[in-house]
This record gives structure tokens, C-alpha cells and sequence, in this order.
């Protein structure tokens, strides 16, 4: 019989006020990820060659009309994720194009093992199978026109529970960082962002860069201001002018017909006046900061878009709205997220773990249980951007390996799709 | 460890910093951190200049440029003393 092994224990006390109650932070057990140097991780290699950091079981609605299905069969079998939304019905020309884009690149993204898709009516159905099927993973579809949601429910819940027992014996596998899809995006800037989260963000991507992992910036109209200097980031003439071309092409169909006033009534908002940004050039470098010091873009993605040059950093055409750049990120395959953070914006998403930073003391008192990787010592010159960066290597790789975000022990899961005009 | 600094500056040529703390009050003796550089600058602070707001590294004259993150995000619509308060009320972008 083996040796009863000796534990270490620790006195527990239930406390009288909750708000005395002190936190319990485990010691952490993970795989040692070396700060300096080339670190790697463990991931999921999907059919097509790609790595994934998680393993869903999505069950995927077509359009509003199919939520509840979907909803019942992720009740049914429990493991795996309904991710419900509210669109894809009378949707034509690019936005319709859109839709399918993201659905079945939200499907084909390397951190979804299975799909089941369920659409209202069969042959826009077909159309999302037939996009994920291509990425080699088990996909299935049902539609509920003449045949009613209990019908597809068993017909779909059957079909995911065979899928959910075959995702779940999936292993995970020693990945190089060079496989690593990484996005980044902030959001509830304040000053502290672009003072220290956005150059933390940036840090690690001119390291992350150098290794060759392949990384994504978006939010097309908060580029505005430093839109010149922008275009000089771009790898080739070619992905500069095709930058501000893109640019361009926002403030002309959108902003110009949809203004009521000037921009430099909005831009920076009252709220960024207040904690001290004083122009709209002013909060545009500070978001720019996330690129780093010497990383440029390889290409210019449109929305939902997989990069397809190759390994390095690209622009991507998104809104600026937290939920609806992540969403389009994961859809063009990006597994990981980073989002700086400087008032607290709690976003998150279904498939892409997206880990916050901020370098605000008061967001990480008040808001504690958002935030991932705390850089607020940057302020206090207790680190600076190379330890900064390496501390946020280490924390996307721990959560690279399966630890959870904050995002995804809270359950934000916005899965919110770019429309771009209304609907017929 | 260098002690906690008033205010923080990114880059070599930029022509303001960033307040830090809640306390920098007209007269102030403060401490700045060069980050680039990862070295120490003093000034003395010319008006009472809240966390997050910036603060003028040099003289800035009527007109001057602005320059934070090593880039131009204005101009100086006043002139500007030394450690004096760099925000809304004395500058404004170049675009509109």
C-alpha cells in the first residue's frame, strides 16, 4: 500500500460579514512558461493544420429564429455552447456576405472542436455546414421548417452528444508560439490606457511579432487622428495606402452621411476631457500604442476576414464597439484576445478567451474580478514596459494552456455580428 | 527601486508629461519618470494639475507644436509656462 502522503493545510474561517471575507487565491500550478525567449504552449491541432487554446462544441443558430433550439439542445447536453444573436433573416448583398463570413468563421475558428448548425429553413443552412465542413471538423445542420423545434432539438441534441464525447477525448499538444493567433482591442479607454496598458499591449506584440505570431489590430474610426501615421506602420507601400484607403472609405460612407455634428464635438468624448486627453490625435496614438515600436502590419482585412499572407500583424476594417471587433477577430480565426482596459469594460466573448490588462489601481480595486493581468505598478515605476510585456506573455500563455479568463469565469459571452444597413 | 514618480513621460522629444498622482498642486516639486530613457526629470508645478491631465516640460510659446508618444497632437492656442497645466483650455487640434 503507498504511503498516505502528508498534506499542507490551511485553517479555513467562515466568516460573519461576507465583506470581511478574506480571498482565497490558491498557489498557482502551471506549466513554467520561461519570460525570456521563445515561450510555447499547449494546444488543441485542429484537422486543418490550425491550433486552438480551447475545445467548444458550438451549436450554432443561422438566424434569430433558431436560438431557442439551439439554447435547448446546449441545455440537453450539457458541455457544450449555444452562442444565440440576433440577425440573418431578409439580410442581402455585402451584409448578407458578411453574415455567412462570420458565422462560418466562427464555426472553422481553431478553439471550436464541432459545430451543429440550426437555420430556419435548409438552404442558407446548408450554406454554413458546406463553410465550416471545409476546415475537415465534424459540422452537422438541421432546419426547422416543416419540421418544428422538438423535432430538431432530438435530432440535434443526439447528433452533439456523439460530438461532445469525441471533442472530449481530444488531447492537447505542445504548440510553437508561432502557431499563436493573437487579437488585440481596448475598450473604456482612460488616460492610463494609452499611458501603460496600451504600450504593455504593444510590448508584446513587438515580441510576439519577432517570434512569428500571427497578431490583429482593429477599430477603424478610433484610428482617426493619427490615420498618417498609421498608414506609415504598414509593411509594404502597398498595405499602407490600402489602410487609408479602407479609412477613407469609413469617414466618407459612414460618418459623413450619418453625422449629426461635427466629429470635435465627440471626439474625444466629455468623459476623456475629464480624465485629460485633450485631442482627437492625442487618443488616437494612445490606442495606436497597442501595435508596439517597430511592428508592422503585413495587410489590410476586411471585417471577419482570415489573414492569408502569412505570419505577422494586420489591420482589420472593424467598429470600434468592443463585442463586434472581437466577434469579427474570432471569426477570421484568432484564438486569443488581449484587452487593455482603463475604466473597466467587461467584455468578453464566446469562443476567443479575451484576458483584460488595465494599469488603473482603482479599476483593479473596484473592478477585481475583470481583470486578468494587473499593470497599474507601470505608474508607480515599480515595472516597466519589458517586465510589463513579459508579464502579459505569461498570463496569455498560462491561459493559452487552459486556464480561464475572468471573462469566461463570469459567463461574458457577447456574440455580437456587424451589420452593415438594415434589412429588406 | 526608484520611488514612485509625479508624472510619467513616453518619449524623448515629447514636450509634455502626464500626471499620475492627486496631489500635484501649484508649486509642487515633481518628479518625472522618462520612459524611453528609464530616467528621472524634475520640475515645479506651475498650477494645480489633476491625475491624468498633462503637465509642460519646457516653455511652450502661442502657436508652438505638441508633441506626446513622439507625435504632434496639437498646437498651443496660449502661451504655456513651464510645469504649467497642457489641456482643452490652451490647446486645441491642428484638424478642425
Amino acid at each position: 500500500m503507498a504511503a498516505k502522503k502528508k498534506v499542507k493545510t490551511k485553517k479555513v474561517v467562515v466568516p460573519k460579514l461576507v465583506e470581511d471575507a478574506p480571498l482565497y487565491i490558491p498557489e498557482p500550478e502551471y506549466l513554467p512558461v520561461r519570460k525570456r525567449g521563445k515561450p510555447t504552449f499547449t494546444g488543441y491541432r485542429r484537422e486543418n493544420g490550425r491550433v486552438g487554446v480551447r475545445n467548444h462544441v458550438v451549436i450554432l443558430p443561422l438566424d434569430d429564429l433558431s436560438n431557442a433550439a439551439c439554447e435547448a439542445v446546449a441545455n440537453n447536453i450539457k458541455g457544450t455552447l449555444a452562442i444565440p444573436h440576433p440577425y440573418g433573416r431578409l439580410q442581402f448583398g455585402e451584409d448578407l456576405e458578411l453574415h455567412f463570413r462570420t458565422l462560418i468563421g466562427t464555426g472553422t475558428n481553431a478553439n471550436v472542436a464541432a459545430v451543429i448548425v440550426i437555420g430556419i429553413e435548409s438552404s442558407w443552412t446548408q450554406r454554413v455546414v458546406d463553410g465550416i465542413a471545409k476546415s475537415g471538423k465534424p459540422v452537422a445542420g438541421y432546419a426547422i421548417e416543416q419540421n418544428g423545434d422538438h423535432k430538431v432539438i432530438w435530432a440535434a441534441s443526439r447528433q452533439a452528444k456523439e460530438f461532445l464525447h469525441w471533442a472530449s477525448e481530444k488531447q492537447r499538444e505542445v504548440c510553437s508560439v508561432d502557431e499563436l493567433w493573437v487579437s488585440v482591442k481596448c475598450g473604456e479607454s482612460d488616460t492610463t490606457s494609452g499611458l501603460a496598458s496600451n504600450p504593455t499591449v504593444g510590448n508584446f506584440i513587438d515580441k510576439m511579432d519577432a517570434w512569428g505570431a500571427t497578431t490583429c489590430f482593429g477599430e477603424t474610426s478610433e484610428i482617426t487622428g493619427a490615420e498618417m501615421v498609421c498608414q506609415t506602420r504598414g509593411k509594404t507601400k502597398a498595405a499602407g495606402e490600402k489602410f487609408m484607403k479602407t479609412w477613407q472609405a469609413y469617414m466618407d460612407e459612414v460618418i459623413e452621411p450619418f453625422k449629426t455634428s461635427d466629429l470635435s464635438d465627440s471626439q474625444p468624448t466629455k468623459g476623456n476631457i475629464e480624465g485629460g486627453l485633450t485631442t482627437i490625435e492625442e487618443k488616437a496614438f494612445g490606442n495606436l500604442e497597442k501595435i508596439g515600436k517597430k511592428t508592422k502590419y503585413v495587410d489590410v482585412l476586411e471585417p471577419a476576414v482570415e489573414p492569408s499572407k502569412g505570419k505577422g500583424l494586420y489591420f482589420m476594417d472593424t467598429s470600434s464597439a468592443a463585442a463586434e471587433c472581437v466577434t469579427l477577430q474570432a471569426a477570421a480565426g484568432f484564438v486569443v484576445h488581449l484587452f487593455p482596459t482603463g475604466q473597466g469594460n467587461v467584455v468578453g466573448n464566446p469562443i476567443e478567451p479575451v484576458i483584460k490588462l488595465t494599469a488603473n489601481p482603482r479599476t483593479v480595486r473596484t473592478m477585481r474580478e475583470h481583470i486578468d493581468f494587473d499593470c497599474s505598478g507601470i505608474l508607480r515605476r515599480e515595472m516597466n514596459f519589458d517586465q510589463a510585456g513579459d508579464g502579459l506573455i505569461d498570463i496569455t500563455m498560462r491561459t493559452c494552456n487552459g486556464r480561464l479568463t475572468a471573462a469566461e469565469g463570469l459567463g461574458q459571452r457577447q456574440f455580437v455580428l456587424t451589420k452593415l444597413y438594415r434589412s429588406a | 527601486m526608484p520611488k514612485a514618480p509625479h508624472f510619467l513621460v513616453h518619449e524623448v522629444e515629447d514636450t509634455v508629461g502626464v500626471v499620475v498622482v492627486e496631489d500635484a498642486t501649484s508649486g509642487r516639486n515633481l518628479e518625472g519618470w522618462l520612459m524611453a530613457k528609464d530616467s528621472t526629470l524634475k520640475l515645479k508645478s506651475k498650477s494645480d494639475i489633476p491625475l491624468g491631465h498633462k503637465i509642460a516640460l519646457g516653455n511652450i510659446k502661442k502657436g508652438d507644436t505638441i508633441t506626446k508618444y513622439g507625435h504632434d497632437i496639437g498646437k498651443a492656442i496660449a502661451n504655456i509656462p513651464k510645469g504649467g497645466h497642457v489641456h482643452v483650455h490652451n490647446v486645441k487640434t491642428k484638424r478642425w
